[in-house]
Parts: structure tokens; C-alpha cells; sequence
């Protein structure tokens, strides 16, 4: 092994550690709001709350460029099939958020019309309870996410 | 203008025998029609100068289950008052008896074309048909829905598998020829 120069920088790390470091630190969610969730989404990405914080802050238009898929609000048996779509079009890898009550368990609409917890669509990551959750909450769920893609192995 | 007042004009064309007026709690005018001859009354509605009902605000069914006639049909109509849509604003509220057994009513969609839009509603949710309305398919509901969600005895709380996979509705030789004939018209432009 030559001698190495001390003029030229360094930096020695694992490739778990480094992906995942990239892969954190730039969540792009797909704008999907399917109900009144949305709307705290939209307040948690505006000025106020800011997710650019923590690397979150562009929603795609196109599935093929996102990375998280924020399930907010309540799916209806007749969407599902679209979101599942939507969620296939996503490059690996991808994680799913559901958001509030309604995406978690079916909420107040206990009925024939609406699906009782989108773990029954998509594989779930992270559940933020709350009806709505506050932005404040949605953004603890996204740290969550954070640290949970932290630990996972990329070559595994 | 009252109701006993649009019966009289009514009968001018249509036989009042099938016309009843009924008293209603907020004012507005209200009559029943035999479900015989709805569309005649509703085009004599529509065409006569000093009725002139041009426009259908909603159209709606009420299940009154277990009373037979099952159902209800409630026009709402309303002229505007504006030139060629009825001279003086006013509203008429139009209800028809429907058995609960095979449900159907006349469409009125030749009378006024926006019930198309409420008819497919109404046969999506309460299952009542209406034979002259050219497309009768489910509108809010999956296509392969089982019964009619808004019935008084429908299983609200029905738990059954998701779906989760429906084809494209449009098929890769439609999808292809899409875009082929969007690059032709680029270059020709």
C-alpha cells in the first residue's frame, strides 16, 4: 500500500453507513394526499414546519422519482388498486407513511366503501396516529423513518 | 306560484288524474306524478311558457323501506328566470312512487340531459333502473360491485378483500397508437 499524501483528503466509512446517510437525508415524498390528511402534509412541507430540515422537502409529481410514499387520508376500495399501481411505479428503494386514523385502521369510516388499514395494499413502514396528525407528529414519523433506514443493511 | 296553480296549468296537456299536489313543510311547491306518465309532465314542465322549469337542480331517490312503494324519485327543478329558462325564478319539487320490486322509472335524460349524470347515481347507490337513459352503469362504485350500497338493508359494514390490482383501461395497442399518432402530429407541426 503506497504512502498516503496528507494533502489529499480522506474519509473512511462503511457502505452501509454511507448509503444509508444518502438515503435519509433525501426523502422525496410523491404527492399523494387522498383526504384531509393532505392538508397537514401541505403545512408540514410549507415554511412553517419545514421539512427541508430534514431532507424531506420535495414532492414529486411522478412516482419514479420519489422515494416515500405518504399515505394521508382515507383510501377507498375503488383507489386502492390506483395507489397499489402508484406504489409499483416507485424505484426500490421505497418506504410508505400512513398517515392518521383513517389510513391506519379505516377511522370513523367503519364501511363497505372504505379499506380498514392500507397495510392491506402496501407494506407499511411507519403508522403517525392522530386525526389528523399535527404536522409536528408527521414529522416525528419521518425521523422515525430515518433512523429505521439507518439501520438496515444495504447488502443483505 | 302554488302547486294547485301548476296542477291546472299541467292539465292543459297532461291528464291531471295522474297529478297530486302535496303539502310541504318549507314552502315550496311539491306535487307527485304517476310514474306513467313522468315524462310527458316533465317536458310539459319544461316547454310550457309559463311554467318553464329549463333546469333539473337534482335528482334523488329515498329509500322508505319497509313502506311499499318501496322508494321515492324527487326531481328538483328550478326555472331561472333569465330569458329563454323560465320568466320568473321559481322552484317545484316533483316526486315519484316506486315499487320495491324491480325498481325502474322512465329516464328523463331526453327532457333534461344533466339527469343522465344523477340516473347512473341513482342506480349505483339505490339500484333502480331507468329504461331510455342510453348509459346506465355504476358511476361511484367499482364496475363489479355487488348490491346497491345506499338501501336501507345493504350490510354497511361489510368486510370484504381488497383489490388491489385492476388492468389499465386502456389496452398496449391503444397506448402505443396514443403515442405514435401524438409524435406524428410534433413533427408535422
Amino acid at each position: 500500500m503506497p504512502e498516503h499524501d496528507p494533502e489529499i483528503p480522506v474519509l473512511l466509512t462503511s457502505v452501509d453507513k454511507l448509503v444509508n446517510w444518502a438515503r435519509r437525508s433525501s426523502i422525496w415524498p410523491v404527492t399523494f394526499g387522498l383526504a384531509c390528511c393532505a392538508i397537514e402534509m401541505m403545512a408540514m412541507s410549507a415554511s412553517r414546519y419545514d421539512i427541508a430540515r430534514f431532507g424531506a422537502e420535495v414532492f414529486r409529481g411522478s412516482p419514479r422519482q420519489s422515494d416515500l410514499m405518504i399515505i394521508a387520508g382515507r383510501l377507498s376500495r375503488k383507489m386502492a388498486p390506483v395507489l397499489r399501481r402508484i406504489y409499483d411505479q416507485m424505484p426500490e428503494p421505497k418506504y410508505v407513511i400512513s398517515m392518521g386514523a383513517c389510513a391506519s385502521v379505516g377511522g370513523v369510516f367503519d364501511n363497505y366503501a372504505i379499506v380498514q388499514g392500507v397495510d392491506q395494499v402496501v407494506p407499511v413502514d411507519v403508522f403517525v396516529p392522530g386525526c389528523p396528525p399535527r404536522p409536528e407528529a408527521l414529522i416525528y414519523g419521518i425521523v422515525q423513518l430515518q433512523k429505521k433506514i439507518d439501520k438496515s443493511k444495504v447488502f443483505a | 306560484m302554488e302547486s294547485d296553480a301548476i296542477i291546472q296549468i299541467l292539465s292543459r296537456t297532461v291528464p291531471a288524474s295522474g297529478l297530486e299536489s302535496v303539502p310541504s313543510g318549507d314552502g315550496m311547491p311539491t306535487l307527485y306524478v304517476a310514474r306513467e306518465q313522468l315524462v310527458e309532465t316533465c317536458r310539459a314542465l319544461r316547454d310550457t311558457p309559463e311554467l318553464g322549469f329549463a333546469f333539473l337542480a337534482d335528482l334523488l331517490p329515498v329509500d322508505y323501506l319497509p313502506r311499499e312503494p318501496r322508494f321515492e324519485i324527487v326531481y328538483l327543478l328550478a326555472s331561472l328566470g333569465v330569458a329563454g329558462f323560465g320568466e320568473t325564478p321559481k322552484r317545484l319539487r316533483v316526486k315519484v312512487r316506486v315499487s320495491g320490486t324491480e325498481p325502474s322509472v322512465p329516464s328523463v335524460a331526453s327532457v333534461w340531459p344533466a339527469a343522465g349524470w344523477s340516473e347512473r347515481e341513482a342506480y349505483d347507490l339505490f339500484g333502480i333502473h331507468f329504461p331510455g337513459n342510453a348509459d346506465l352503469r355504476r358511476i361511484l362504485m367499482p364496475d363489479d360491485w355487488e348490491g346497491f350500497p345506499l338501501r336501507k338493508d345493504y350490510p354497511v359494514q361489510i368486510k370484504q378483500a381488497v383489490k388491489t390490482y385492476e388492468p389499465l383501461q386502456v389496452s398496449q395497442e391503444q397506448f402505443v397508437a396514443n403515442i405514435e399518432a401524438t409524435r406524428d402530429r410534433a413533427r408535422n407541426d
